[in-house]
């Protein structure tokens, strides 16, 4: 991706308290652990979406369904810096994020299909899911909601006076919303530890960046609340990594919340009604061609010597069975007993 | 094996389109992610990608064709040595099962669909076991709890009754803490939470930035990750700015999440009219939030109920709303001391027994209505008297019980007429107690205009005593 000229922007406030000093750090060097662990995350999402998309064409999947195709090393590379104990949250387009962390992909695909192996039972489809257990906090189908919610749970780790940190992603299009900056407010009034990773896939569902947004440099959202943020190539999982490296850090010593503006591209439309007619197929061909997350990562695993074209295939066919026993189970597991209708409205 | 490329549906909608062009020749390779057709809707042009890699055996649809049905084979993806004759038979292992999809788009699509191969029917479904809609489970509540004879009574405030008992909840469970517009070092823009700074620390009483948007959202995302937060607002009519994370995030998440993960937390502050505040400042919200599954809504009168219910709310694992108001907080009633006074949320209670007509009414409403049954009774007419205490769960057991020994109802409230608290309430007692009702049921509501600002104007716009005083000799015939 080509990098973005940092434009010199009024950061005389925010020098004052050292925000300024915090610069995108250069990526990381993987060893060959984390290539193929990375390659191995990359890849089961990318496919799970394609097979996502491929049930919804048949009918299987109702209703919304937004793909993370093009975005996998956000999720990735920041899973990677994450400790066990942390929290995500995000909006809908949220498979991705789900697998990251390690939810199961028969749970996910079940509730994509609306079927009682599903995360919430099949009560609540692609947009809505949660793991409590996995410290997945959804899932929200209103844009920007999370924003505050992801916060919220910020504000619960230095209640707890713990050393989690909330990762509360959010799009380039909900970075308009209005809470989001009464979060920011509070976030940094509060020194809360929450990371707000700005899944920049530069549209807003059909609108780019250039016309909905007056600061199109989503790492200065911030600025007005003493918020530092960097903006990161969000195609090399790599560049991730170190960025959540030092988010995390940056969160985990108390110094507050921190903006981590990641630049990233959706091959797919914004949802899977969306014909995407805003932007040229040369503009998508370009980017699978020369910025693919996964294609990066196994150019490197080949050229280092890492792993051979068997072995690679070997993780793509170990991948496309995972998928396929999820696409499997949630085709055949038996939709919601009609007894759910009335369970889990009240506790 | 070859695998079957359908047809895709763009849209839960989409029953056929017409497969414009193909991308790909028969005998080309495919990677997953090509493009290898693209198709029209009447709304859309899509691609179809491929999802497998293969070779593109055979071309089942040509392009050009029209109105091509959902999932209809339109091609045959093979693999190395493989020929597109050893093709499943169409729909074997890609058809999903008949019993799938109870999708009220897709009768019609079905039914032109011959062979019914396609896509699964709502009448496939319901054809042997037809899904009825089961009955709504019944809560049962717990009546209130005994106060034993002997126990003092003390004279008390709303107001003191509210702190109270958030104190004591904050005692007992170090989870619970407030945030909210001046809670904290101004003490509470309506004295609600003085003290408790001092008692409990700025860790616990938060005073947060005017974001009502942003803190509601704040505590529902705390009390998803376990905490108990009491968010107060300095009035309801400022949570409308949050009312999106009260509905779609506190009141939702439980069900939406399958039960694993829901919001334990109390929105409380003042609702409805307090003085000469005007048209934004005076709304009435329990209808609105009563309307809302996965809520529970109270609105106490007394200064018992309010401690009693709030200490419940506190408790409750699920989102509370809790109605006060201005009015009501200077005014002095008993309120029992005991360790732990806990009232049941979802109980009404009987304030006033009578035998020739029911009043129902809930938090300020039932200043009219006492009022008025004072002067009923000088003129010979026994009312009784239910306080709801609380708009959801509704306990409407005791209202029916009620009218079926007065068989006359009026209800009272001051929010707008439309769809009331009290319209429910009448539609629900005709619905389950028809013939026991011996006058049709009269719904006393603020009237239908936004809050004038005047004294003599405002003063017409809430209900008032002589309309419910004429209400009841009304279902009476007694005028």
């Amino acid at each position: 991706m080509k990098a973005v000229a940092k434009k010199t922007s009024p950061r005389t406030k925010a020098d004052a308290d050292g925000t300024a000093a915090v610069k995108t750090p250069k990526p990381v060097e993987f060893d060959k652990e984390q290539e193929l662990s990375a390659y191995r995350s990359m890849l089961l999402i990318r496919r799970f979406e394609e097979k996502a998309g491929q049930l919804y064409g048949m009918g299987f999947i109702g209703g919304f369904c937004h793909l993370y195709i093009g975005q996998e090393a956000v999720v990735t590379g920041l899973r990677m810096s994450m400790k066990d104990g942390d929290q995500m949250i995000t909006a809908y387009r949220d498979h991705g994020h789900m697998l990251a962390m390690e939810m199961t992909p028969r749970g996910v695909m079940a509730e994509l299909t609306g079927r009682r192996g599903g995360y919430s039972r099949g009560k609540g489809g692609s947009m809505h899911m949660f793991s409590k257990e996995k410290n997945f906090y959804g899932g929200h189908g209103i844009v920007g909601a999370q924003v505050s919610l992801g916060t919220g749970l910020a504000f619960a780790n230095r209640y707890r006076e713990n050393d989690f940190v909330s990762l509360t992603f959010f799009g380039d299009g909900a970075a308009n919303q209005g809470q989001v900056y009464e979060s920011f407010n509070m976030a940094s009034l509060w020194k809360l530890p929450v990371i707000y990773v700005i899944e920049n896939n530069r549209y807003a569902m059909g609108t780019s960046v250039t016309r909905s947004s007056a600061e199109t440099d989503f790492s200065h959202r911030g600025i007005s609340f003493k918020i530092p943020g960097i903006q990161v190539d969000g195609m090399d999982v790599r560049a991730v990594k170190a960025a959540g490296d030092l988010a995390l850090d940056w969160c985990r010593s108390g110094k507050g919340p921190i903006i981590l503006e990641m630049q990233t591209y959706r091959y797919r439309g914004h949802s899977m009604s969306d014909p995407a007619k805003y932007r040229s197929k040369d503009e998508v061909q370009k980017m699978r061609s020369e910025h693919d997350p996964i294609e990066q990562v196994k150019a490197r695993l080949v050229e280092k010597g890492w792993a051979s074209e068997e072995e690679l295939k070997a993780i793509d066919k170990e991948v496309r069975d995972i998928v396929a026993d999820s696409a499997d189970f949630a085709q055949t597991d038996p939709e919601p007993d009609v007894s759910e209708l009335y369970t889990d409205i009240l506790r | 094996m070859p695998v079957d490329i359908l047809m895709p549906a763009l849209s839960p909608t989409m029953e056929e389109g017409t497969l414009s062009k193909w991308l790909k020749k028969e005998g080309d390779s495919v990677a997953p992610g090509d493009v290898i057709a693209e198709i029209e809707t009447d709304k859309a042009t899509m691609e179809v990608e491929a999802v497998d890699e293969g070779t593109l055996g055979k071309i089942l649809v040509a392009e050009g064709t029209e109105n091509v049905k959902v999932n209809t084979p339109i091609a045959v993806l093979v693999a190395e040595g493989e020929s597109a004759d050893d093709s499943p038979k169409p729909a074997a292992s890609a058809t999903p099962q008949a019993s799938s999809k109870p999708d009220a788009d897709t009768p019609k699509a079905a039914a032109d669909d011959a062979g019914g191969k396609a896509r699964p029917a709502a009448e496939e479904t319901s054809g042997k076991q037809a899904q009825t809609v089961p009955a709504e489970p019944k809560a049962t509540v717990a009546a209130d709890p005994d106060i034993p004879a002997g126990t003092e009574m003390v004279p008390t405030t709303v107001r003191e009754a509210l702190r109270d008992a958030m104190a004591e909840e904050m005692r007992r469970d170090a989870d619970v803490f407030i945030m909210g517009e001046e809670v904290a070092e101004y003490q509470g823009a309506y004295k609600i939470t003085q003290g408790l700074l001092q008692e409990f620390g700025p860790k616990r009483v938060v005073d947060t930035p005017i974001t009502e948007h942003g803190f509601a959202g704040v505590g529902v995302g705390a009390a998803m990750s376990g905490l108990k937060p009491i968010v107060e607002f300095m009035t309801f009519n400022f949570a409308m700015q949050a009312i999106d994370q009260i509905v779609n995030s506190a009141a939702k998440t439980l069900y939406m999440s399958g039960g694993q993960m829901g919001a334990p937390i109390v929105f409380r502050g003042p609702n409805g009219a307090a003085a000469r505040v005007g048209a934004q400042h005076s709304q009435d919200y329990a209808a609105w939030y009563g309307h809302i599954p996965g809520l529970k809504v109270v609105q106490p009168y007394t200064a018992a109920d309010a401690k009693g219910l709030l200490k419940a709310a506190i408790r409750d694992p699920n989102p509370v709303i809790f109605l006060e108001n201005e009015i009501l907080y200077g005014q002095t009633f008993d309120v029992p001391k005991l360790d732990d006074f806990v009232l049941p949320i979802g109980k009404a209670r009987i304030h006033r027994t009578g035998k020739d007509a029911t009043i129902v009414s809930f938090g300020i409403g039932m200043t009219y209505a006492v009022k008025a049954a004072d002067k009923l009774a000088e003129e010979g007419i026994d009312v009784e008297i239910v306080d709801l205490r609380t708009i959801r769960p509704m306990d409407l057991d005791t209202v029916i019980e009620s009218v079926r020994k007065t068989n006359r109802l009026v209800t009272v409230e001051e929010g707008f007429p439309q769809s009331s608290v009290g319209d429910h309430i009448a539609s629900q007692v005709m619905q389950r107690a028809f013939d026991h009702l011996d006058a049709p049921v009269i719904t006393i509501c603020g009237k239908d205009v936004p809050m004038p600002y005047a004294a003599n104007l405002e003063k017409l716009a809430l209900p008032n005593v002589g309309e419910v005083v004429e209400a009841v000799k009304a279902v009476c015939y007694r005028r």
